[in-house]
């Protein structure tokens, strides 16, 4: 049954988006952000959409994948258009009994509010679809790095991410078994309420907290005798390096922002 | 390679338990490029011993000299694990990267070598194992034998002098456990590497160049495999069984049938009891 969490939703590939250096990415899904949350009228929102699907494009994720990432969303997103639709204070859509307290100004901010949620979302789903995760902390590990100077553990951080991603497989892996030997020995995880079912994975989370730290311990010996010393004096294998396409994608996207400023102002 | 001098090691005392000798006044050298396997049953002092090789833990008494170099020594423990590598029994948890390749790499990373030539080494040291094809999987996709390989790879990866597998196949299927073994000792032929192959399973260490056998954490038992499995009373005094072959002659004699324990070969033991059988009819 936990088998079918999909975690990393990594699709590889070999295209231009893919091929940018992580740390542009980054600062690319950053300053979409912040073009995103300028956005005032219909044509700055076609504008932002208009470069996320040109993106995704590029990227050749197929437009289902990113769909299918909105399904947890959906929830949220309906309740924050519904709840904008009724109470924001304007002129009323008409006379009719329920039509009365939906006004035309929450219909704009409802349908804006929904869209600025499905891009954010499918924009930072882009960025995790295109990069794999070891990049990903790759990137943060470079993008923090300045912070070493003010004694912030960044490789610490860094690695306890990728140590993290790398036992989620086998901690489900060990969830799974334990569930099915305490099923083996007459568990019921299936009925009951919910507070009931809660209080029935209890003899799952033991076992497996203890299990989890018997792992890290071994982890840390293995690690040592693999001459870890702290992420002082480390290379690496991978080495990120900017190239020109990651200086072209991140003014690309300065300019973006620039004009969704310039756009507000407008008014448009 | 590796000289132990009178190590003796004492487990803590714990909540409800006593503290346990686990090794007592052991002496033992491990010849450059030799392969040895170290036998005993649970709680004989096997895996401390190993443990003791690459300063993972420090004698109570007596000394362990890596290249003359002293564990005990902080300054040169770095350069102990470099030339001492180990490989654990559960293969899940020594595996730190997400990528197979990342992971290999992981050793020649913290020792700060530079990129070109970590490159070189992760690739030949996937090639050593045969993990080459699957170097961009997740190593969670592997099966248990081609984690253990990948285990083995980050350790080649450091070049190091000497492997010591503290159970290493253990949790393994017995394709894994082949595969495992092939490997080690492909790599004890082709590269001169020293092998410390700790075990319960008998038949592991019958291609051994010398099999020492451990037990209430003293050395009982060292020589060639065909020397300490003949003595297969003092085998099974110790708690221990000689590999199949030895065992079904040893039964035979019993039996009465005139022939000595010695095979550890399936051909050389079928040999023995067909001439065994010869003789009595004659």
């Amino acid at each position: 049954m936990l088998k079918d969490i999909t975690l990393g939703q990594y699709f590889p590939g070999d295209t231009p988006v893919h091929r940018l250096d992580p740390r542009a990415k980054i600062l690319c899904v950053v300053l979409y952000i912040v073009a995103l949350f300028c956005a005032k009228w219909v044509i700055s929102y076609a504008l932002m959409a208009l470069v996320l699907c040109v993106c995704v494009l590029f990227s050749r994720v197929p437009f289902r994948a990113m769909s299918r990432g909105l399904r947890p969303v959906y929830i949220i997103v309906l309740f924050t258009a519904v709840m904008n639709l009724f109470f924001t204070a304007g002129t009323p859509v008409s006379d009719l009994p329920v039509l009365r307290h939906i006004t035309v100004e929450g219909a704009y901010t409802a349908g804006f509010m929904a869209l600025r949620v499905i891009l954010l979302i499918m924009g930072t789903f882009l960025l995790t679809y295109t990069t794999s995760p070891i990049a990903l902390t790759d990137a943060l590990d470079s993008l923090l790095s300045p912070l070493k100077k003010l004694r912030f553990p960044v490789h610490e951080l860094t690695l306890m991410m990728s140590l993290a991603l790398r036992f989620i497989p086998t901690l489900i892996e060990e969830t799974d078994k334990i569930i099915s030997a305490q099923k083996a020995r007459g568990a019921d995880f299936e009925s009951g309420g919910l507070i009931r079912r809660a209080k029935a994975l209890l003899p799952v989370l033991v076992p497996l907290f203890v299990s989890a730290f018997r792992r890290a311990d071994e982890l840390a010996t293995a690690m040592e005798c693999r001459c870890y010393h702290g992420g002082e004096g480390r290379t690496a294998l991978h080495v990120l390096r900017f190239a020109a396409a990651d200086g072209v994608a991140i003014a690309a996207f300065a300019v973006l922002t620039a004009a969704m400023i310039v756009l507000r102002n407008l008014g448009w | 390679m590796i000289q132990a001098q009178q190590v003796t090691y004492t487990y803590p005392a714990e909540e409800g338990r006593e503290a346990k000798d686990a090794l007592r006044a052991v002496t033992l050298t491990v010849e450059r490029g030799s392969f040895v396997a170290v036998l005993g049953h649970n709680g004989s002092g096997k895996s401390t011993l190993a443990k003791h090789f690459n300063a993972v833990l420090l004698p109570a008494g007596g000394r362990v000299l890596v290249d003359g170099m002293d564990t005990a020594d902080s300054a040169v423990t770095l350069e102990i694990r470099r030339r001492v590598g180990m490989v654990f029994q559960n293969p899940d948890n020594q595996i730190v990267a997400n990528v197979v390749e990342e992971d290999a790499a992981f050793a020649p990373e913290n020792l700060g070598v530079p990129t070109e030539e970590i490159r070189r080494r992760v690739d030949d040291a996937l090639a050593a194992v045969g993990l080459s094809d699957l170097r961009r999987h997740a190593p969670h996709l592997l099966s248990g034998g081609q984690k253990q390989r990948l285990a083995i790879a980050g350790v080649i990866a450091m070049e190091p002098e000497c492997i010591v597998l503290d159970e290493a196949t253990a949790m393994l299927d017995p394709a894994g456990r082949r595969d495992v073994l092939e490997t080690v000792h492909e790599l004890n032929r082709r590269r001169g590497i020293t092998v410390v192959l700790i075990t319960h399973h008998m038949d592991e260490a019958i291609r051994a160049d010398r099999v020492v056998v451990m037990n209430e954490g003293a050395v009982a038992m060292d020589g060639t495999p065909s020397e300490v499995f003949a003595q297969v009373d003092t085998l099974h005094s110790l708690g221990l069984a000689a590999p199949d072959t030895v065992e079904l002659l040893y039964g035979l004699k019993q039996d009465g049938l005139a022939l000595t324990p010695d095979a550890l070969e399936v051909d050389a033991c079928a040999d023995a009891i067909a001439s065994a059988l010869a003789r009595k009819e004659i």
